[in-house]
C-alpha cells in the first residue's frame, strides 16, 4: 500500500476549483488566462490520476484509503475521506483525459463567445466536482460532489441565459436530478441510521465492509433502492430521463462532457461503488434491488434507443443514444457484470465524447445549424470530422474487434445472457444493439452522405485546435480496445482483480459472431432504409423521413419522445399545479378568511375596549389632568423671571421672618 | 455725641435698607451689584461694631471675619461683573427686566 498518493488526492478537486475561482476572479477580458488556468489545471490533474493509476497497477487488490474527522458533535464525529482502487483509478484517467480533450476543444468552439472566460471557469468547477465524486470514500462526501456536479451542470445547461429555452432546460434538468437526489439523500439517513457510518471503507468499519453490511440485514434493499434513485436521476434512467435530451441546449461541448462522457456516468458509478449494498444477500447473483436495477435499464435502453431513431437535431440523437448506453450500463451492473458495466462506461466516455465534439465541429462548421435533415455531404468537406465520427459511430455500434464498444458490448452481452430469473433482457439488449446501428447509420448518411442540402452548402472542415481533440480521442477509442479484447481482456482483470492470460483462442466466441451479425444487420438496414435519405423519392418530398412516410402514426410516436413529457405535463405537473392553485385558493379564501375572521374578532373588541377609554377612563384622566394644568399655570405665574421680583420676595420673607421672631420673643 | 452701639446700628440698618432698596428697585444690572455690596459693607460694619462695643478682652474675631467678608465680596463682585459682561452679550441688554428666560 502506497499511502502517498492518496493522501495526495485531495489536490484533485482542489485545484481545478482553484482555477475556477481564479479564472472568474480576474474578469472577463483575460481570456487567454482563463485557457492556460483551465487546461493547466486540467495538465497537472491528469498528471496526478496518472500517478494514481500507478501503484493501482503494481498491487494486485489495491485498495488506499484516508479518512479525516470533518467535525464532532457531541459523542459522534462524522468522518470524510478519500479511497483509491482500480475503479476510483480507471475512472479518474479517463475523467481527466476526456475533459483536457474537451476543454481543447471548447478553445476553439467557444472563441466567438463573449463569456469565454466564465465558460470555462465552470468547465473547471465541474471537473473538481466529477472527481470529487470519484475519489470520495464517504457517501455524505460523495453526495456534496454530487450535487456540486448538479451544479455545475446546471450551470453550463444554462449558460446561453439569454435563450429561454436553455433556461427551461437547466431548470428542468436541476428539477429532475433533484427528485433522484431526493431519494439518494434519504437513503443515505436510512444507511447512517442503521450502520452508523458513511464511510465506504474504514478498515473493517466502513458501511461497505462486512461488518457495515450485517448490521443492514433487510433494510438493504430499500436502502440501496433509495441511492438508486439518485443514479436514476443523474444518469437519466427512466422516468426521470426526460432531462438530458433537454440538456442539450447547452454548448456542445458541455453536452460532451457532462451529458455523455462523466457525469451522468455518475449514476453508474455510484451503483458500482455501493455494489455491495445491492449484493447483499445475493442468491445466485439476484436480489430484488438489482433485479429492479436491470428492468429499468432495459427499459430506458430499448426506448431511448426507439426515440433516437425518429430525431432530427444531431445533438438529440446522441443524447438519446446516451441514455441508452447507460440503460445498457446499468443492465450490466444489474445481472452481476460490475466490471463489464464499468468497461463499457470507460469506453463509452471516450466515444461519446468523441461523437460529441464531432457533431460540435459539425455544427460549427454548418454555422449553428443542428437539424441533420439540412445537412449531408459533408464527407468531402469536413474530412477529419467524418474519419473520427465515424469511429465514434462504429465503436457505438459495437462493430466487434478494433472499437472499444464492440468489445464491451459484447461482455455486457455475454453477463445478460446467464441471469437466471429472464432471459428477456438479453434478447432485448440484442434488439437494442440492432436498434443503436440503426439510428447510427441513419445519422451518419444524413450528414456525411447523400447530396448537399441548405445548411452544409458553405460548410468548412474546424480548425486545427477542435480537430485535434477529435484525433485524440479517436486513438484512444481504437485503442481502447486493445485491453478489451477477449483475448487478453487487461482491463476486465485490472477491474475484477484477477489474473490475465493472453490466449488468442479467446478471442473466437459465439457472442463475437452474434455481435457482428446483429450489428452488420443493423447498419445493413439502415444504410438500405435510409439510402435515399433527403432526396426526393417517388412522391415522398425530400425533406420527409423515409421511415416517417412508411409509418407515419410510428414515427409521430417516437418523434415525440413516446409523449412522456406531454404525459408528465398531463399528470404529475397538472397535478402540482392543481395542487398549487388549491393551496392558493385554501389560503386566499380558507385561511385568509379564518384569519380575518379572528382579526374582526379583535377589531369588535378593539373598539370596545377604545369606547371604554375614550368615554370612562378618558374622561376622569382628563378632568386630573386640566386641574394639574390649571395648577401648574397658577404656579407659574409666581414664577415671572424677574430676579429683582424673586429678591424682592426673599426680602420681604425674612421681614416676615424678623418680625415673627421679634413678637414671639 | 459719644459713639453709641446703637448709633452704628442704625447706620448699618440704613445701609442696608438702601442697599436692598437699590438692589430691588434699579433696572440696571451693575447697580443691582452695587446693592449687593451695600449690604455687605453694611453686615461688616456691623461685625466691626459688635466687636468694638463688646466687653474686653477682646481678641480680634469681629476684624477677621470682616477681611474675610470683604475678600470674598471683592470676588464676588469681579464674579458677578464677568456674569453680567457674558449675559449683556447673551441679550445685548443690561436691563434686568428682560432677563425673564426663567419666567414659567
Amino acid at each position: 500500500m502506497n499511502p502517498g498518493i492518496v493522501s495526495n488526492l485531495w489536490l484533485l478537486p482542489s485545484v481545478p476549483f482553484a482555477a475556477a475561482i481564479l479564472t472568474l476572479s480576474l474578469g472577463k477580458s483575460r481570456r487567454k488566462s482563463a485557457v492556460v488556468l483551465a487546461i493547466g489545471g486540467q495538465i497537472i490533474v491528469l498528471a496526478i490520476s496518472i500517478a494514481a493509476l500507478i501503484p493501482t497497477l503494481q498491487t494486485h487488490g489495491f485498495q488506499a484509503v484516508q479518512n479525516f474527522t470533518w467535525f464532532t458533535f457531541g459523542e459522534q464525529t462524522l468522518r470524510l475521506g478519500f479511497v483509491l482502487d482500480p475503479l476510483a483509478a480507471a475512472m479518474l484517467v479517463m475523467i481527466s483525459l476526456v475533459a483536457l480533450c474537451i476543454f481543447v476543444f471548447s478553445v476553439g468552439y467557444m472563441a466567438a463567445d463573449k463569456n469565454f472566460t466564465r465558460f470555462f471557469a465552470y468547465l473547471s468547477f465541474f471537473s473538481g466536482a466529477m472527481l470529487g465524486v470519484v475519489i470520495a470514500n464517504s457517501l455524505l462526501l460523495l453526495f456534496m460532489f454530487w450535487e456540486l456536479v448538479g451544479l455545475a451542470s446546471y450551470l453550463l445547461i444554462g449558460f446561453w441565459i439569454e435563450r429561454p429555452s436553455a433556461a427551461a432546460a437547466a431548470k428542468k434538468a436541476f428539477i429532475t436530478t433533484r427528485i433522484g437526489d431526493m431519494g439518494f439523500f434519504l437513503g443515505m439517513l436510512w444507511l447512517y441510521n442503521r450502520s452508523g457510518t458513511l464511510l465506504f471503507y474504514d478498515g473493517g468499519r466502513g458501511c461497505l465492509e462486512s461488518a457495515g453490511l450485517a448490521l443492514l440485514g433487510a433494510s438493504a434493499t430499500f436502502i440501496a433502492l433509495l441511492i438508486f434513485c439518485g443514479a436514476v436521476g443523474k444518469s437519466g434512467q427512466f422516468p426521470l430521463h426526460v432531462w438530458l435530451p433537454d440538456a442539450m441546449e447547452g454548448p456542445t461541448p458541455v453536452s460532451a462532457l457532462i451529458h455523455a462522457a462523466t457525469m451522468v456516468a455518475a449514476g453508474v458509478f455510484l451503483v458500482a461503488r455501493v455494489y455491495p449494498l445491492f449484493s447483499l444477500g445475493a442468491i445466485n447473483g439476484v436480489t430484488s434491488s438489482l433485479t429492479v436495477v436491470v428492468w429499468i435499464g432495459v427499459t430506458t435502453a430499448l426506448m431511448a434507443a426507439l426515440i433516437a431513431i425518429a430525431q432530427a437535431d444531431i445533438k438529440r440523437i446522441l443524447a438519446y443514444s446516451t441514455v441508452s448506453q447507460l440503460g445498457l450500463m446499468m443492465v450490466s451492473l444489474g445481472v452481476g457484470g460490475v466490471a463489464a458495466g464499468i468497461m463499457h462506461l470507460l469506453a463509452h466516455g471516450f466515444f461519446k465524447a468523441l461523437l460529441f465534439l464531432g457533431s460540435g465541429s459539425v455544427i460549427h462548421g454548418c454555422h449553428g445549424e443542428q437539424d441533420i435533415r439540412k445537412m449531408g455531404g459533408l464527407r468531402r468537406l469536413m474530412p477529419v470530422t467524418f474519419a473520427t465520427y465515424a469511429i465514434g459511430m462504429m465503436a457505438l455500434s459495437g462493430v466487434p474487434l478494433f472499437f472499444s464498444g464492440g468489445w464491451t458490448k459484447e461482455e455486457i452481452l455475454h453477463a445478460t445472457r446467464h441471469w437466471p430469473p429472464s432471459s428477456a433482457p438479453y434478447y432485448l439488449m440484442l434488439a437494442g444493439v440492432v436498434l443503436t446501428a440503426l439510428y447510427m447509420s441513419r445519422q451518419m448518411i444524413y450528414v456525411f452522405f447523400g447530396n448537399r442540402r441548405d445548411a452544409a452548402e458553405h460548410a468548412h472542415e474546424s480548425p486545427r485546435v477542435m480537430t485535434m481533440p477529435l484525433i485524440v480521442l479517436a486513438t484512444g477509442t481504437v485503442f481502447l480496445s486493445v485491453v478489451l479484447t477477449t483475448a487478453w481482456p487487461w482491463l476486465h482483470g485490472y477491474l475484477k482483480d484477477e489474473p490475465v492470460q493472453f490466449d488468442i483462442a479467446h478471442l473466437i466466441q459465439p457472442m463475437l459472431f452474434t455481435s457482428l451479425l446483429l450489428v452488420g444487420a443493423g447498419i445493413a438496414l439502415g444504410i438500405w432504409f435510409y439510402r435515399e435519405a433527403g432526396v426526393q423519392n417517388r412522391d415522398r418530398p425530400a425533406e420527409v423521413d423515409p421511415l416517417e412516410y412508411a409509418q407515419p402514426a410510428l414515427f409521430r410516436f417516437l418523434a415525440n419522445k413516446m409523449w412522456i413529457d406531454e404525459l408528465y405535463a398531463r399528470t404529475i405537473i397538472a397535478f402540482a399545479w392543481a395542487s398549487a392553485r388549491l393551496s392558493d385558493w385554501m389560503d386566499r379564501y380558507f385561511w385568509d378568511g379564518l384569519v380575518r375572521g379572528f382579526g374582526t374578532i379583535g377589531q369588535l373588541f378593539g373598539m370596545f375596549t377604545g369606547n371604554l377609554d375614550e368615554r370612562g377612563i378618558n374622561a376622569g384622566v382628563d378632568e386630573t389632568t386640566v386641574g394639574a394644568r390649571g395648577l401648574g399655570r397658577l404656579l407659574s405665574s409666581a414664577h415671572s423671571g424677574q430676579i429683582q421680583i424673586y429678591l424682592g420676595v426673599v426680602a420681604v420673607g425674612m421681614l416676615a421672618l424678623l418680625l415673627l421672631y421679634a413678637w414671639l420673643a | 455725641m459719644t459713639p453709641t452701639l446703637q448709633l452704628f446700628l442704625i447706620v448699618s440698618a440704613a445701609l442696608f435698607s438702601i442697599g436692598l432698596l437699590a438692589a430691588l428697585s434699579r433696572r440696571h444690572a451693575i447697580f443691582i451689584l452695587i446693592g449687593i455690596e451695600m449690604m455687605l459693607a453694611a453686615a461688616n460694619l456691623n461685625f466691626i461694631a459688635f466687636w468694638r462695643f463688646a466687653p474686653a478682652p477682646h481678641p480680634p474675631t469681629g476684624v477677621m471675619i470682616a477681611i474675610f467678608s470683604i475678600a470674598i465680596s471683592a470676588a464676588e463682585a469681579a464674579v458677578g461683573l464677568a456674569m453680567v459682561i457674558t449675559v449683556y452679550r447673551h441679550f445685548r441688554t443690561t436691563n434686568v427686566d428682560q432677563y425673564d428666560q426663567l419666567k414659567g
